[in-house]
This record gives structure tokens, C-alpha cells and sequence, in this order.
């Protein structure tokens, strides 16, 4: 007989008298999701119970943010939901200007609102498309992910950079948008009505999709409540929560949107639901983008607000200028102390409420920084989503919860 | 206020022979009806061109990893068409984004499982030397528990960053001599890392 | 009528008197502190009383305050009224010889993984939870990594060096 190598799972007592299989899927699984791990409980093809290990990309943020000062925690944030990181940046943005009692003006909330919206929609397409890609339809993603370049670009005019962005400071942007990222702005709202529409038809209507997805991975409107679901999870189960018009952040409340909400909470609701978001996204930027363009003369100049403790010099004077060059220095370095409070701010991210609990003492740092991440406290779900259903219904779930393993593990 | 543009303003018609490029035959000894060549460039000649790479994605190397398998981008026209997930069928494994202490054996068993020839691609500032996460849960750089060939750097890389990595490791595997995995130093390599 | 922040200080003096304390009201939300065996008791009469509806728990974490001998770790839950749409936070205090806080996880299917992340990171031990182990660290770790005399880094690694960064 072999020998049994070394496994990382140990096998527990009894498991090779048992009835039912033990399977193991992930931590490294197909269709590049992130890493988590369920061990399932199979009785033939039917799952009796599963249970999730996580923590595999485990980066410790929150003991990480003790140690930096504000604009140095702006790129961990990134790294939380990275398929939409501007909305990270600008959630933890918002929350210092709580913390430190910033007022922006009109245009910066209008521009943060195009960028937050554009990032919303690349992520429910990544989530929707890889939906497709479980259910074995490759070609949506192919072709959406085109157009995720587009944003890329929209977003790399502004900031320098596509995927992590570290876009924006405390009180507004670093620089005015250019005509460049508005000509951009337009192509991608000329092209991506078509493309969109065509991605629907492709899975809305489909009886194999709806086969696959309609019924699986249900839940009620009670249970989600009670496991803190929030988000798209929560809205696909019935529950009209949207945290950008329960507590209106960055002037949304000058925003004419609906919120969409599905009846059963399963997978094809959800991917209703997060269509149908998309639909609503582009029509907020597109009213915010009016919006902007009717700022003629030195106001369509504005783009951050007066704060000169938090807001660092411009790039050519810190490149040219001693004492630019020196104040940009010690605001990145916290040389200013921060007031003290206790605040808790919380954005609608793309997967639910995204919550930053600052504690600050008067120090350089954060004392405490918590994130409190939506996928970590949906994802507790999980068996009671899948137990009693099929093995490939639940890989549908797993991927219609759009579940993003940096948000996760944090 | 826009910038001038200043690179590509007057764009160039795209001529078709631009975009196909003819692989070189290796120098070999031809006559009529028989082509002599060293094997090894002929095997890394065809293994080159075909590799079949493992994404190991973890984090946000990953989505930049599905933008490079996207249009835009292609790696499918190195001829990684077809990206597996079993380390048994794959040459190359692509490790992208961080790896922490917790994964670390995972990362490993999935090397173990892997036939020679393999080669490792390490993606981003977290895979190559922990980036900017110096914690006490991240391993720092996954060289610590498998040998690494090529090293991307970037958090994260740009698609063409990924490309050019990529395009190094073939011109690793084409030059790979056929004894090199049965060498003392490769034997010692293995070793070093515990690798039998 | 509103459900204003006076009023559920209100009701809390009048139900539990001096278990709850340090009533105070930062950037709107209102704050206070609760009893350390209490705490279930608060969460139920926030979740059960018709006026007060605090049917959603939005975050449970810990925190860690080094100087306060015999009260170095906090549980903060944050609750929220959806239909009314007002948030509350309170703390409980716990000492670190004797990190004990009774469960919210049958009230809150949501406080599950949530006390499992502070027992991972503090160290707390909350008294009734069904899988009380580490859920984001290593299992087989023996610290509580965010207690605030643990250092970030790990000190075992070789190839960085403290020096150039002023740890040294």
C-alpha cells in the first residue's frame, strides 16, 4: 500500500466508514474567484453540509492602519473589494472628512459620484459575467471585460492608475478632470448602453441560465436581515436598503434613481438585480455629468475643498517649491495630529454596506481602524444558502454572491 | 485644461505583417529531405509556443491577470489558449497576488503536483517579496517555499508588465538545456528548498 | 413620533438604571456603555421593544485601550434601526485576565463570524458561541495578534531589515 502524504486537511474520525463524501473545494478553485475554502458534505450530488475556512489572504489591515496616517491607509482600502476600488478610496475619504468636519463642495461630490458609479459598474459586471462563466457561458466575460477597459482608462486620466487606484484625497480630487477624461467619460456612455443590453439578452431570457440559477441559493427576506446582509444579497431578497439613499453621502440625494429588489433572493435575482443596478449607475452618471457641465468659469475649476492641514500641495509646486515639497511631506507623514472622535461612516460598496469605525486618540495613526466588510458577514451564510441543494448549484451561489476574497478576509 | 497630445498623432495604417511574426527556425544542418538540430532547441521551440499556464490568482493580480486573458490584451496568442487548473496537465504556474502564511502550504503542495518540466511565474510586489504588506501574516515572497524563474514587479503589474514576464519565461523555456532538471545544481536547488 | 436619541436614553435608564452609562452623542450617533454581563440583556430589549426596533446589527469588533487597567478590551456593537433609519454603538468592557462576554450569536445569526474575528484578534471569549476558533489566522497561532503589545511585523523573517525603517 502507498503511503498517505502529508495532507493539509486533516481527515477526521470515522470519515472512511461514513455514507456521504467528503469534498474539498478550494482554497484554489477555477474561475480565478479569490481563495476560501468549503469543505462539503456530499450524499451523491446533493450537499448535506458544508462548512467555509477562511482567512487565506489574510493581510491584517486593521493592525496595518494602526501604524499609518491617513493618506498611507488609502491604498490598503484599495486592496479590500479591488474589482471597485475608487469606492473604497472615496468611502474612507468620506469618513475622515466626518472625522475632521469636512464640507466639499458641489462639483467634487458630483465628480466623486461619476467615478463611484463607474467603479459599481465594473464591479457587477466582473460578478455578472463570471456568473456566465460558472453556468459555462465564457463569451459574456469576454466581452464585457472590453469594456472594463474603458473604465480603466476613464479612471487612469484621473488618478495614473487601473486597478488600484488610490484615487482622490481628503476633500476632492488631486487634479481637475481633464478634457481628455471627459471625452472618455462620453465615449464610454455612447458604447456601453449597446453593450450592455446585448449581455442581457445574452442571460436574462435564456432558459438554460434561468434553469440554472432560478431557485438556487434562495433566501428570505428575515434570514438576510438577520445575517446582516446588505447590498445587492439583500435587495435580490426583497429588502429595499440602499445605504446611498438611507444616508445620502457625496450629495446622492440630488440624484434621481431607483433601487431595484427581487422577490426569492436567489441567483437569478441577484443577477437581475445587479443588472438592473448597472442600468441605474449609468443613468446617475449621466445626470451627474450634466450636472458637472453646468459649472461655467472659476467654479468648474473647483475640485477639492479648502482643508490645507489634510489636502496635499499640488504636484508642480511640490516638484518646484521647498515649502510645498515640505508640507506635502508631513501631511503624508502625519505630522498632523488628528482630532480626537470615534466615528463610524458607511458607503454603499458594490457587494453592501462598507463600513470604516475610525477611533482616533489625537495621534499620528489610527488607534483603531475597522472595516466592517460586507462579503465576510454574507459569506456566514453559505450553508444555509446551499445545504440540501445540488453540488453545481452551489458553485452558482458561490459566485453569485459575488464573493471578493480581499473584502473577506481583510 | 487638456494636454497637448504628443505620442501616436499621426497613427501608422497597420500592415498585416506586423502582426503575424513567423517563429525563427533553430540553426540545424539541413539537406535534402533530413534537418538536423539540437533537441533542446527544438523541444524548447515547441514548448515555448505552448505552454500551458496554471493561474494561481489570489488577489488583485488576479483581476489584472483576467484583463491580460482578456481582448484587449490576449495571452491566448502565446499560445496559452488554455489555462488549466489541475497542476498535473500545466508547465507553468503564474502566482498572483499575496500568499500569506496560511496559504503557504497550499501554494507548495500545488508545486509538489506539478510534473517537470515547470517553470514559476511570480506576479506582483506580494508574490515576489510580500509588497507593501511587511505583517505578521504574509509570507514574505513566495521564493521562501518554491524556486521562482522569472519575478513581475508592479501592484499591480499593467497587462503588458505581465506580457513581458511572460515572454521571458518562454525565452527560459526555449533555451532550457534537456539535462538541466537532471543536474546537481538543479538537484541542489530542489534541495534547499526541501524538494526532494 | 421621531425616534430621537433622548428617548432611547430614556428607555435604557429607565429599564436597566446604572448598567448603562457614559451616555454620549458623537457626530450624531448616540454612544454608551453597558455593563459587561448585560449585554445581551441590552441587545434583546433593543431588538424586542416595539419604539426601539433595533433589528439589524450592522458591526460587531473589538478594541483594545492598553492604559485602562482591569478594562483593556471592548466589544462595540453597532445597531441599527432600518425602519426609522437611526444607528446606535455601545461598548462593553472586559478585563484581560478574564476576556468573558456573553454571545450575541442566537439573537444575530450576523455576530457569528463577527465574535470569532475579535476572539481571533483579542483574544475574547464569548460564553455560548457554537465555533469558537480562529477564523482569519492560522489555527495553529498561540497570540492575539491585535492586542496592541504585538508587534505588526513578523519579528522572524530575515530579508527586511528594522534598521532602514526606524524599528531597529
Amino acid at each position: 500500500m502507498t503511503e498517505h502524504h502529508q495532507h493539509h486537511i486533516k481527515l477526521p474520525e470515522g470519515s472512511i466508514e461514513k455514507q456521504t463524501t467528503t469534498l474539498n473545494v478550494g482554497p484554489t478553485h477555477p474561475a480565478t474567484h479569490g481563495v476560501f475554502q468549503n469543505i462539503m458534505e456530499l450524499d451523491g450530488e446533493q450537499i448535506v453540509s458544508t462548512e467555509q475556512t477562511v482567512g487565506y489572504i489574510h493581510r491584517a489591515f486593521e493592525k496595518l492602519a494602526e501604524r499609518r496616517p491617513l493618506y498611507q491607509v488609502t491604498p490598503i482600502t484599495d486592496r479590500l473589494n479591488y474589482c471597485s476600488s475608487p469606492l473604497n478610496n472615496m468611502g474612507w475619504h468620506l469618513t475622515c472628512e466626518k472625522l475632521l468636519g469636512v464640507k466639499t463642495p458641489k462639483r467634487v461630490d458630483y465628480l466623486r459620484i461619476i467615478i463611484m458609479e463607474l467603479a459599481r459598474i465594473s464591479d457587477h459586471l466582473i460578478c455578472n459575467s463570471i456568473v456566465g462563466v460558472d453556468t459555462g457561458a465564457y463569451t459574456g466575460f469576454l466581452y464585457v471585460m472590453q469594456y472594463r477597459e474603458l473604465i480603466y482608462e476613464i479612471y487612469e486620466e484621473v488618478c495614473g492608475s487601473r486597478l488600484t487606484t488610490n484615487i482622490g484625497r481628503i476633500g476632492g480630487f488631486e487634479r481637475n478632470f481633464t478634457n481628455t477624461a471627459f471625452t472618455k467619460l462620453e465615449k464610454f456612455l455612447k458604447e456601453y448602453p449597446k453593450v450592455l443590453k446585448e449581455f442581457e439578452s445574452l442571460f436574462a431570457r435564456n432558459r438554460i441560465f434561468m434553469e440554472r440559477t432560478i431557485g438556487g441559493g434562495a433566501i428570505s427576506a428575515e434570514r438576510a436581515l438577520n445575517y446582516g446582509f446588505t447590498g445587492p444579497n439583500l435587495r435580490a431578497a426583497g429588502v429595499d436598503y440602499d445605504v446611498r439613499v438611507h444616508s445620502p453621502y457625496s450629495s446622492y440625494e440630488d440624484f434621481n434613481f431607483s433601487i431595484p429588489v427581487g422577490k426569492t433572493g436567489d441567483n437569478y435575482d441577484r443577477f437581475l438585480v445587479r443588472n438592473e443596478e448597472m442600468w441605474q449607475s449609468l443613468s446617475i452618471i449621466e445626470q451627474a455629468y450634466k450636472k458637472v457641465q453646468e459649472f461655467k468659469g472659476a467654479d468648474a475649476e473647483i475640485f477639492h475643498a479648502d482643508v490645507p492641514e489634510y489636502y496635499l500641495p499640488k504636484k508642480e509646486d511640490v516638484y518646484t517649491k521647498m515649502e510645498a515639497l515640505i508640507w506635502h511631506f508631513k501631511i503624508i507623514m502625519g505630522e498632523v495630529d488628528l482630532p480626537k472622535g470615534e466615528v463610524y461612516h458607511s458607503i454603499e460598496a458594490g457587494n453592501g454596506e462598507l463600513g470604516f469605525y475610525l477611533i482616533s486618540d489625537g495621534g499620528r495613526t489610527p488607534f483603531r481602524l475597522h472595516f466592517r466588510r460586507p462579503c465576510f458577514i454574507y459569506y456566514q451564510a453559505y450553508p444555509e444558502l446551499v445545504t440540501g441543494g445540488m453540488l453545481s448549484d452551489a458553485i452558482v451561489t458561490m459566485s453569485s454572491l459575488n464573493l471578493i476574497a480581499g473584502e473577506l478576509d481583510a | 485644461m487638456s494636454r497637448p497630445v504628443r505620442f501616436n498623432t499621426h497613427p501608422i495604417e497597420a500592415k498585416l505583417s506586423d502582426a503575424i511574426s513567423v517563429a525563427e527556425a533553430p540553426d540545424g544542418y539541413a539537406g535534402e529531405g533530413f534537418f538536423t538540430a539540437r533537441l533542446s532547441d527544438v523541444v524548447g521551440l515547441a514548448r515555448k509556443n505552448s505552454l500551458w499556464p496554471l493561474p494561481f490568482a489570489t488577489s488583485c493580480c488576479g483581476i489584472e491577470f483576467m484583463a491580460t486573458m482578456g481582448s484587449h490584451y490576449d495571452l491566448a496568442r502565446f499560445g496559452s489558449e488554455r489555462v488549466g487548473f489541475s497542476p498535473r496537465q500545466c508547465d507553468l504556474l503564474m502566482v498572483m497576488g499575496t500568499i500569506s502564511k496560511k496559504m503557504g502550504p497550499v501554494l507548495r503542495q500545488v508545486y509538489l503536483q506539478m510534473a517537470e518540466p515547470r517553470w514559476v511565474l511570480s506576479v506582483g510586489a506580494c508574490a515576489c517579496s510580500g509588497g507593501i504588506f511587511d505583517t505578521y501574516s504574509v509570507l514574505q515572497g513566495i521564493d521562501q517555499i518554491i524556486p521562482v524563474d522569472v519575478y513581475v514587479p508592479g501592484c499591480p503589474p499593467r497587462p503588458e508588465a505581465i506580457l513581458d514576464g511572460f515572454m521571458k519565461i518562454q525565452e527560459l523555456v526555449g533555451q532550457e538545456s534537456i539535462r538541466r532538471r537532471n543536474s546537481d545544481q538543479y538537484k541542489a536547488l530542489m534541495n534547499s528548498y526541501g524538494i526532494e | 413620533m421621531a425616534l430621537t436619541n433622548e428617548h432611547i436614553q430614556h428607555r435604557l435608564t429607565e429599564k436597566f438604571g446604572d448598567l448603562v452609562s457614559n451616555f454620549s452623542v458623537l457626530y450624531d450617533m448616540l454612544n454608551f456603555e453597558v455593563s459587561t454581563d448585560q449585554n445581551l440583556k441590552v441587545l434583546q430589549f433593543l431588538y424586542d421593544e416595539a419604539d426601539l426596533n433595533f433589528q439589524f446589527l450592522t458591526d460587531l469588533c473589538g478594541v483594545n485601550f492598553p492604559d485602562q487597567i482591569g478594562r483593556e478590551l471592548a466589544v462595540v456593537y453597532h445597531l441599527h434601526n432600518l425602519q426609522d433609519n437611526v444607528r446606535i454603538r455601545f461598548k462593553v468592557f472586559t478585563s484581560v485576565a478574564s476576556p468573558d462576554v456573553y454571545t450575541a450569536s442566537k439573537l444575530f445569526s450576523a455576530a457569528n463570524w463577527m465574535e470569532r474575528e475579535t476572539y481571533d484578534f483579542y483574544g475574547i471569549n464569548f460564553i455560548g458561541h457554537s465555533n469558537l476558533k480562529r477564523i482569519l489566522n492560522v489555527d495553529e497561532m498561540d497570540y492575539f495578534p491585535l492586542r496592541k503589545e504585538y508587534p505588526l511585523e513578523d519579528q522572524t523573517r530575515i530579508d527586511k531589515d528594522d534598521q532602514m525603517f526606524g524599528r531597529g
